[in-house]
């Protein structure tokens, strides 16, 4: 459903030129900082030292700013796969302790980064944006999404911790989903579904006093019509603020949700990914058509709406293409990652003064082979 | 035109809507409304007020209404989202949006006519005689004086219906003269037949609480399949296979559907080229009802060149042209991908293309394709395009004994026999992979709605069950006759 920002006018408040400017100057200022970091004999990680030998151009003297950037040939998503995982360590950060979360993973090895303290970092700048009327500080948090060597599932409990609170957690292989889905055995999928939402509905009333939760729209929705079916709401449960996230986020779903799911709770869309950490959605509102548009924690991570076709060209605003995304910190340097998503390109929004994203869903070249499970 | 989901009785425009164009122009015919599988799972929370609804109203009433709904369905014009429709406006909308050509559109809609016309015969025969407020009632006492109980399984029964074969419908229309709510999920080209006939029903005095439109994607589809306490699907062999023994779910697939000649009429087999090539190309062969393979143990040589003289030539007419035979394949190149995987089977050891001297059967348009007739003649069962069923007419002509017919056929939705021999009768009559048997010359095409169609639809939707109840035993009032829905 592509958002045609060209021809309406925006609701919201488009960023000023200025903004956007001064955004670009930091954006540029710390890509610098970033390739002199990662490219750097004494500081950079094994895998970008090694690779910068195969290169036409020497990083450390041509790349200046983020255009820069597209004199690196395509990221492969191949080479996240297998170890060793301390080939990506910065030697600048070496010795200290290290976390390696993964993504994929249904067959064959999965892709993995590793972590020091970046999802940290994202988390607590994304903490920044929740209002603090339905997130208030020292509640108590439940993430009701994948566990296991999920970097979402630590992340959350440190958003939990850096706001005062404690985090609950339910037991989910999102691995096991994708597989029921693949067999067809839908039967064990909603066996599956109801034994978390058993789990969360457990948490929930057991007087932990649980005011903000971590879900998925489709265990949104199974929560909230199993609360139902006991006679009572979300906003009963004691929840008052969301956060959720995945690419089955639409307009549709989220009216839907706003008006039959959350009996008044605050819902907070975001997009993420074990790459590049958190997106926040501008405010979503009816006079805006539900339009979920996620803008990038720009300068660590930023997205771009390209071509499919010309990968390193951004799409008109309004305009369809593929996810781009580059990750910029000093643990984690990935140029150019083509993702798996498409969306449309929105307008600078004035909290976040540079390119948003809407309309975020499989890529529509790859998605017969992608199997939506709980994100 | 936009057509919104119907939540029992409350229109619902979604913000998500699929655009529906002309297979040939790419013009649009109409928007959709799409929903998800949560706006299901949360309204069936709600689905025995569909059945209260029903039940409110005499079961004679409620046959009354349904035949005057027909007549509207098939001869009126009602109002399908937002806009009077006629007859020919359905069948131009259903044509452009499907590729059926129109005059095949308006044929189905009369049998969906008939059935509706007829419903208080086929209830009488689905039923075996009992007085329709048994199933108002949950019980009731039939004509041999005996009490019989019939417990409703589900207050809805939930349909995912197809896109390419509008011929299905006759299947659910007879379910709200049973006392069960209705809850639709449209095909994704096809809502034409789901909307014109709830406008249709809900005109003529249906309640509108009993009859539920859910249009979205394949997640609308597997919750009404996981959530409705009975429902029906219509897929793929792979479909079949997933829901195969699940109680709660009746599978609609391919039909293999068959002609048995047997040895004593097989000489005469020219007596029965027509009926046989009726068998294989009405409603442009998209029926699990159409005819997939004839076996016969001689002149399948014969048999397979008159087919295919017969069908062979038929060509892609326009879809609003009164003598067009054939369905496009509307999704973009899949009559190319079909006709690819055919050619792949057609140069095996003891298969010959029967229609192959009519030329070319893939026939390409801008933005859809055609395929033609193709009889295909095997020499025995063992060709894996013998066991081939496709959505146009298709047919297999095998080489096989008459003794070993039966074991070779496989599953077989409707056979056609042809055979005097008591013998060979008694062993069609025994076969259980037979679904409906036609003994002489019948099409397959051919059915009798007052007999049961792939299981009698009583059976699914109600349990037969004892109930004794002493004489100073209160009465069952209707309002406590509804089953609660499955996950409650």
């Amino acid at each position: 459903m592509p958002a045609d920002t060209t021809e309406k006018t925006p609701v919201f408040d488009v960023a000023d030129e200025q903004s956007i400017a001064r955004g670009k100057e930091k954006l540029d200022a710390h890509t610098a900082e970033i390739i002199a970091w990662h490219f750097h004999p004494s500081t950079g990680s094994p895998f970008w030292l090694e690779y910068a030998k195969t290169l036409s151009f020497d990083p450390l003297q041509e790349v200046k700013c983020f255009d820069d950037l597209k004199k690196f040939p395509a990221f492969e998503d191949e080479w996240l796969r297998g170890g060793p995982v301390t080939r990506w360590i910065p030697k600048g950060f070496a010795g200290q302790p290290a976390y390696v979360f993964e993504t994929g993973g249904t067959t064959g090895t999965p892709k993995s980064r590793v972590n020091l303290r970046d999802f940290r970092t994202d988390y607590e700048e994304f903490s920044e944006t929740l209002p603090e009327e339905y997130f208030p500080k020292g509640a108590n948090w439940l993430m009701l999404g994948p566990s296991g060597p999920r970097r979402l599932r630590l992340s959350i409990e440190h958003l939990a911790q850096h706001r005062g609170g404690i985090c609950f957690c339910i037991d989910l292989d999102p691995r096991w989903v994708i597989k029921l889905i693949q067999k067809g055995w839908m039967e064990h999928l909603e066996a599956y579904k109801d034994h978390c939402i058993d789990q969360a509905i457990t948490v929930l009333e057991s007087g932990h006093d649980i005011r903000c939760m971590f879900t998925t729209p489709k265990l949104l929705e199974s929560l909230a019509i199993a609360l139902e079916k006991k006679g009572t709401t979300i906003r009963e449960a004691g929840i008052t603020g969301i956060f959720s996230g995945g690419t089955e986020f639409t307009p549709q779903w989220t009216r839907f949700a706003v008006e039959e799911l959350l009996d008044g709770a605050f819902m907070t869309p975001t997009y993420g990914n074990t790459l590049m950490g958190l997106a926040a959605s501008r405010p979503v509102v009816p006079e805006d058509g539900y339009t979920i548009a996620y803008y990038s924690p720009q300068p660590r991570a930023v997205i771009e709406v390209v071509d499919f076709d010309d990968t390193n060209s951004v799409v008109p605003y309004g305009g369809t293409g593929r996810v781009k995304l580059t990750t910029l910190t000093k643990e984690t340097f990935v140029p150019g990652f083509l993702e798996r998503d498409e969306g449309e390109r929105e307008l600078p929004y004035a909290k976040y003064p540079w390119d948003g994203i809407s309309g975020v869903r499989p890529f529509s070249k790859l998605a017969t082979a992608t199997t939506v499970g709980v994100y | 035109m936009h057509l919104t989901a119907f939540r029992f009785g409350k229109p619902y425009e979604s913000l998500e809507r699929n655009k529906l164009v002309h297979f040939m122009t790419g013009e649009p015919v109409a928007e959709v409304s799409q929903v998800g599988g949560a706006i299901v799972n949360r309204d069936l929370r709600k689905a025995g007020n569909a059945r209260k609804a029903i039940l409110k109203i005499d079961p004679e009433e409620i046959v009354e209404r349904l035949q005057t709904a027909g007549n509207l369905y098939a001869l009126g014009t009602v109002d399908v989202g937002g806009v009077k429709q006629s007859p020919d406006d359905f069948a131009r909308q259903q044509s452009a949006t499907t590729g059926l050509p129109e005059n095949l559109c308006l044929a189905n809609m009369k049998k969906n006519l008939f059935v509706l016309s007829n419903m208080d015969r086929m209830l009488d025969a689905l039923s075996r005689g009992l007085p329709p407020e048994v199933f108002w009632r949950g019980y009731g006492t039939e004509h041999r004086d005996v009490v019989v109980s019939y417990q409703a399984q589900s207050p809805v029964l939930g349909l995912v219906l197809p896109s390419n074969s509008p011929g299905v419908h006759t299947l659910w229309l007879p379910v709200v003269a049973l006392g069960i709510g209705l809850l639709l999920k449209p095909g994704g080209q096809e809502p034409w037949t789901p909307y014109r006939m709830a406008a249709a029903m809900i005109e003529a005095g249906i309640p509108e609480e009993a009859i539920g439109l859910y249009p979205g994607a394949t997640d609308v589809g597997a919750a009404i399949l996981a959530s409705c306490g009975r429902s029906m699907i219509f897929g793929s062999a792979k479909t079949v296979e997933q829901y195969r023994g699940n109680p709660a779910v009746q599978v609609h697939g391919p039909g293999f559907s068959k002609f048995l000649l047997g040895d004593d009429c097989v000489d005469n087999w020219a007596d029965y080229i027509d009926i046989m090539a009726d068998s294989i190309a009405a409603n442009s062969g998209r029926g699990c009802i159409n005819c997939s393979a004839i076996y016969a143990s001689r002149h399948t040589h014969e048999i397979a060149d008159a087919l295919a003289e017969k069908l062979g030539v038929e060509e892609v007419r326009a879809p609003d042209d009164p003598e067009a035979t054939l369905a496009a394949f509307t999704v973009p190149g899949a009559a190319k991908a079909i006709w690819e995987q055919i050619d792949g089977l057609l140069d095996k050891p003891g298969v010959r293309h029967a229609t192959a001297p009519y030329g070319s059967r893939f026939v390409e348009g801008e933005r859809c394709g055609w395929l033609r007739p193709t009889i295909v003649e095997c020499d025995s069962p063992d060709p894996e395009i013998a066991r081939a069923e496709y959505m146009f007419p298709f047919c297999n002509v095998v080489k096989c004994p008459q003794e070993k017919m039966l074991d070779r056929i496989g599953p077989t939705l409707v056979a056609t026999a042809i055979s005097n021999d008591p013998h060979f009768q008694r062993e069609l009559i025994d076969a259980s992979h037979i679904d409906r048997l036609n003994i002489g010359p019948l099409p397959t095409i051919k059915l009798d709605w007052l007999q049961p169609h792939e299981g009698n639809i009583i059976d699914f939707l109600y349990r037969s069950r004892a109930l004794q109840m002493t004489e100073t035993s209160a009465v069952v009032s209707t309002a406590t006759a509804v089953p609660a829905q499955s996950g409650t």
